[in-house]
């Protein structure tokens, strides 16, 4: 068994699983933070993206145990204070989803995309970074366009944050 | 996924140490291979040795046109390094297109090659390269280290420390994705080194793995332009068939890519 420790959205948690256990699992089960889905068993479909120091990564691709000691940031991390992130808000806006499902994953990478690029995204480069989130209805314009309008919103500011 | 320990090694020597004390240990780096495979129960290791908190193993460093790349540094690194990108641009643009960018955050150059993928980027640009692979007991030439699809000069228990590659004057890459996976269909490497020889490496398409395309490094050679190998043949007989591609689609592939590495490296 593995004693896992790990900072969540701000919260320090810690408990104990399987060394098998996957981070996503170690989220969903452990903590109850299920809005990290499980969309695939192959690691492509990136409905499980959530951020681990700073980067997305397929939270179904890590074991807990190699998140011990990590800061974590989920889907239910984003808002503040009620107030949606500015890349929910645009998905909103732009009618980015129908059923939802692959959402949360597009969302936290939308997010880790705009931090890595700031206010130099364009369209090309927004369809080939999500290369690793697959969406069974929306179809990938409106979400092209719900991140891109974040982008801009979110400005250059961004790129400096990341950095 | 069967079960398994999970152990984080500190050092080179703690890693080596807590491999060797099991048969069915393995090393964990990036996870993106491994973990997958661990996932459909094709893979079931007793014990997993984490690298990624083992400093040694990280990190690029370029000086003089010596580079040398840890085997924990992950794709997302090296395709972002600025040193990277002005002494070798070819490797810089390899480690951007493999995958998607959360499989680039984690995974790493160490575990694509211990893998060996007949379809991984890596592989294409380390031959094409001359790279030397350092392991905790010995460098290894990319030529002697590839041995085959899924093979390796490794040893059992052995671990890759580095890689370690001459700056090229020149260098690009070209690769045909599958459009599902991003694998290679065919990936080819052009590299133009110091003393004028040029080494053309081709992955995704030998049904042995990574292999040289000798025709096109004499035609480069004497002539470093596209135009130079459009009276090269590859023979497709040592090709792969399968539900993506023919060995015959793969040889015109082999060619294209070929002329558009030589294009890319300028
Ligand atoms: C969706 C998806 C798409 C991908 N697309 C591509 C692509 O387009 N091109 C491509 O090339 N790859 C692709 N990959 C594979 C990816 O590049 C992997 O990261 C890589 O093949 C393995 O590296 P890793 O660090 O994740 O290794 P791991 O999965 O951790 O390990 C792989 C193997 O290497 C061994 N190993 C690891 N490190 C060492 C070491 N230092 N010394 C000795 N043995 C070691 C392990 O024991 C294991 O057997 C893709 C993967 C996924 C999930
Ligand atoms: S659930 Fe992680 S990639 Fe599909
Ligand atoms: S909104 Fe249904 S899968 Fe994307």
């Amino acid at each position: 068994m593995a004693n896992v420790s790990m900072t969540v959205n701000g919260r320090s948690v810690s408990g104990q699983c399987e060394d098998r256990t996957l981070l996503v699992q170690f989220i969903r089960e452990n903590l109850g933070l299920t809005g990290t889905h499980v969309g695939c068993d192959t690691s492509q479909c990136g409905a499980c993206v959530v951020h681990v120091d700073g980067k997305a990564v397929k939270s179904c691709t890590m074991l807990a145990a190699q998140a011990d000691g990590s800061e974590v940031v989920t889907i239910e991390g984003l808002a503040s204070g009620g107030e949606l992130h500015p890349v929910q808000a645009a998905f909103r806006e732009h009618h980015g989803l129908q059923c939802g499902f692959c959402t949360p994953g597009m969302i936290m990478s939308a997010v880790d995309m705009i931090q890595r690029h700031g206010g130099r995204l364009d369209e090309k480069t927004v369809r080939q970074e999500l290369e690793g989130n697959i969406c069974r209805c929306t179809g990938y314009h409106n979400i092209v366009k719900a991140v891109l309008d974040a982008a801009s919103k979110m400005g250059d500011g961004t790129k400096v944050a990341a950095e | 996924m069967y079960a398994t320990n999970y152990h984080r090694a500190s050092s080179v020597e703690d890693a080596v140490k807590l491999a060797s004390s099991n048969d069915e240990a393995k090393y964990l780096s990036g996870g993106q291979t491994l973990l997958p495979t661990m996932k459909q129960r094709l893979a079931a290791p007793s014990d997993l040795v984490d690298l990624r908190h083992v400093s040694d193993m990280k990190g690029i460093s370029v000086s003089g046109g010596s580079i040398r790349i840890g085997a924990a540094t992950t794709h997302a690194e090296v395709a972002k390094s600025s040193e990277i990108a002005s002494a070798c641009p070819g490797l810089a643009h390899l480690a951007a297109h493999i995958g998607d960018p959360h499989v680039r955050h984690m995974g790493t150059i160490g575990g694509s090659i211990a893998n060996n993928d007949p379809a991984a980027d890596y592989p294409a640009g380390l031959v094409a390269l001359n790279a030397t692979i350092v392991t905790n007991k010995r460098s290894i030439g990319a030529d002697d280290f590839f041995t085959g699809m899924f093979d390796t000069a490794l040893e059992d228990g052995e671990l890759i420390v580095a890689v370690e590659i001459k700056a090229p004057s020149k260098s690009g890459y070209a690769k045909f994705p599958n459009p599902a996976s991003r694998y290679a269909m065919t990936g080819v490497f052009v590299a133009k080194h110091g003393d004028g020889s040029v080494r053309v490496a081709v992955t995704g398409a030998g049904s042995d793995g990574v292999f040289r395309q000798a025709d096109m490094e004499q035609a480069l050679a004497s002539d470093f332009s596209a135009g130079a190998i459009d009276g090269v043949t590859v023979d497709d007989s040592e090709l792969m068939s399968d539900i993506h591609a023919s060995s015959a689609y793969r040889a015109n592939l082999v060619k294209v890519m070929a002329k558009r590495a030589v294009a890319a490296a300028g």
